[in-house]
């Protein structure tokens, strides 16, 4: 474990194209949290992406929306959700990420939050509110922790990206389509060309979400990238199924990674 | 110096862009072009005779001699930027915003609002503008305030009730951010308060800066002097640092903003950010917000729909830093109090947020010598108001 986060997310990538799922840590409750992410491993989740609810997630579509308010109120906090991820790694190995908003990192204060992500064996961290522009708030520290700070690029990141791929480590977080988080019939944004102005200026590998929720679209999004990011799609199952999304949850990653995995 | 804003729109340490990547082109492209047209003198021209000729401006300065009298202290001036078109100072901002806009190309506002105004600005300057506009409105504050509701759809514009979260002006502003991020290319977001990521908070302010402008010649005029205290209500801040702004360099004049203390600041019934909350980051600002020990955002309260904000401009939280301008804490029952008081005294109605800084000045004025000078804005009327200060005197009455 003498690796650092951003090492441990990179070998994530290596034996083949990643899929990542989403979870919102206390969605319903914190002990169906940890059957989704055992499960979700042991269907082929190469990354697990937890989510810190936050009362006024602005990036996020009405599904997501919905997860972060059943969770705050079930009374999960920022620290029940450190306890429980400091269990959950004495058990799994795959490298976990932190997904939640500046203010829940900046209030908990930014160097008591990282370092406990270091303590508890969390990789990377993503905060969709923290543009390149403001990511010296956290990004010293999370160099000094170890912790990966991961960088987004959006449709709309033009003659930003070559700047935020340069900088970037772990991976790099590239939006499908405008808007916020949830689940769309068609991607329209040329990634390929994203893609193609990363690579030219890093080696690190691109992951691909927003809007993916079926078999084909994650095919032809690992076509053209290292792996997809998959949120609202599942976290859809969770809201319908609540306790007895496990097993529906476990089908869907199966049939996600298979899909994938052919590449 | 302190007015500056570096590169990154920083106001101390409050401030900021903490907004997702997918906005950031947006936000640039909006401040070159703001950089660019507001020394433009065509721009300037254009803007100044809608302001004048459209909007009514200069507002008056009045001086409520009876109110003064009443109080039995210092000499009372009234601003009234309720005497605007469309009823409030949020015309000010909206006019060069969409002015700005349309330069740039955009054919669609969308705009939160919290009380109504700002959504009736933007609608209005919208139809005149002939430009597209969508406004984002907390489902709780659509009923508070039907009556701009009405107003805001016979303008031409689409109202979107919003459900989630509090279902007031945070979550409008919440919900416009993520229309915005969806649809950019041709759309605005003409933000109505000195707050979200920069440069809005500075574009803002310079849009508002006309009232303290005004104020300061006004003033001279009538007086010979400057004013001994500048009383403004602060939800986000735009009245209050248009009615600032001029004076901050004038450290003998007091610099007060008055915040929606709801039921009270030891309650959990409140939206005083500053006597109540803490740093944090939030709509794209660094800035004071009221929020739980996790940062989860605090869902407050006020009467006042456009003062029910958990959080306050950036460059107020500054002032405030600084020592520079007070802010203190009124509540729903003084408020009102206040709203009362200046009806029957002045004959003039102002809106439940003004009532805020007129409760203020009610307290503060019998303090001071009667050679002493205070200007309280009134930032818009109070019509909107009446139906719900009626019902929280017991009295239902239907719009």
């Amino acid at each position: 474990m003498n690796k650092t986060g951003a090492e441990r997310i990179r070998k994530a990538f290596l034996k083949g194209k990643a899929f990542i799922p989403f979870l919102t840590c206390g969605d319903p409750d914190l002990e169906i949290t940890e059957k989704l992410v055992k499960a979700a491993i042991e269907n082929g989740a190469d990354i697990i992406e937890l989510g810190i609810p936050f009362s006024d997630p602005t990036a996020e579509g009405p599904v997501i929306q919905g997860a972060n308010l059943r969770a705050l109120q079930g009374g999960v906090t920022t620290d029940g959700i450190f306890e429980f991820v400091r269990e959950l790694r004495k058990e799994v190995t795959v490298p976990f990420v932190f997904m939640t908003y500046a203010n829940v990192v900046f209030s908990y204060g930014a160097e008591e939050f990282i370092s406990t992500c270091q303590k508890i064996g969390v990789d990377g961290i993503i905060l969709p509110d923290l543009p390149f522009e403001e990511k010296e708030e956290f990004a010293p520290i999370c160099k000094k922790y170890g912790v990966a700070l991961i960088s987004m690029i959006a449709p709309t990141s033009d003659k930003r990206i070559a700047m935020i791929a340069r900088e970037a480590e772990g991976f790099l977080y590239i939006v499908s389509s405008l808007g916020v988080t949830g689940t769309r019939s068609e991607i329209t944004t040329d990634l390929s060309s994203i893609i193609k102005v990363v690579r030219e200026n890093t080696d690190i590998p691109c992951a691909i979400g927003f809007g993916i929720s079926t078999p084909g679209q994650a095919k032809k999004m690992a076509e053209i990238s290292d792996g997809v990011i998959v949120g609202s799609a599942i976290v859809k199952k969770i809201e319908e199924y609540a306790k007895n999304a496990v097993l529906y949850v476990s089908n869907y990653v199966k049939e996600m990674k298979d899909a994938i995995g052919e590449l | 110096m302190m007015k500056m804003t570096d590169k990154k729109g920083r106001f101390g340490v409050h401030g900021g862009q903490y907004i997702p990547e997918t906005l950031m082109n947006a936000v640039i492209e909006l401040e070159e072009a703001y950089n660019r047209y507001k020394e433009d003198a065509e721009f300037n021209r254009e803007l100044q005779d809608l302001l004048n000729e459209y909007a009514g401006r200069p507002s008056g300065l009045y001086f409520a001699k009876k109110l003064t009298r009443e109080l039995g202290g210092a000499n009372i001036y009234l601003k009234r930027e309720d005497l605007n078109h469309t009823g409030s100072h949020k015309i000010n901002n909206v006019l060069g915003q969409a002015l700005l806009a349309k330069k740039m190309g955009k054919t669609r506002l969308i705009a939160e609002t919290g009380a109504g105004q700002h959504g009736v600005a933007t609608a209005t300057a919208a139809a005149l503008l002939d430009m597209e506009c969508v406004v984002f409105m907390g489902e709780e504050d659509t009923k508070r305030q039907a009556l701009n509701v009405y107003r805001m759809r016979l303008l031409g514009a689409e109202v979107i009730p919003v459900t989630s979260g509090t279902a007031t002006l945070k979550d409008a502003v919440s919900e416009a951010m993520r229309e915005w991020t969806s649809r950019i290319e041709d759309t605005h977001y003409c933000l109505g308060s000195v707050m979200g990521p920069h440069p809005f908070p500075t574009i803002v302010r310079d849009f508002q800066a006309v009232i303290s402008k005004e104020i300061k010649e006004q003033i001279l005029q009538k007086e010979g002097r400057l004013p001994d205290a500048v009383i403004a209500c602060v939800g986000g801040g735009s009245n209050a640092i248009g009615s600032f702004y001029h004076f901050i360099e004038d450290k003998e004049v007091r610099l007060i903003g008055c915040e929606a203390a709801g039921r009270g600041i030891d309650t959990f019934e409140t939206a005083a950010t500053i006597n109540t909350g803490r740093l944090g980051i939030f709509h794209g600002m660094k800035s004071y917000f009221c929020q739980d020990k996790y940062g989860q955002i605090a869902p407050v309260y006020s009467i006042s729909a456009g003062l029910d904000y958990p959080g306050i401009g950036p460059e107020h939280a500054n002032l405030h830093d600084m020592g520079r301008a007070e802010y203190v804490p009124v509540t729903d029952e003084e408020a009102v109090e206040a709203f009362e008081f200046l009806s029957r005294t002045e004959g003039i109605i102002p809106a439940i947020e003004s009532a805020h800084a007129v409760a203020y000045a009610i307290k503060l004025a019998p303090t001071l010598d009667k050679d002493k000078i205070i200007v309280i804005t009134i930032s818009g009327r109070g019509d909107k108001d009446c139906a719900a200060i009626a019902r929280y005197r017991g009295e239902d009455i239907y719009e």
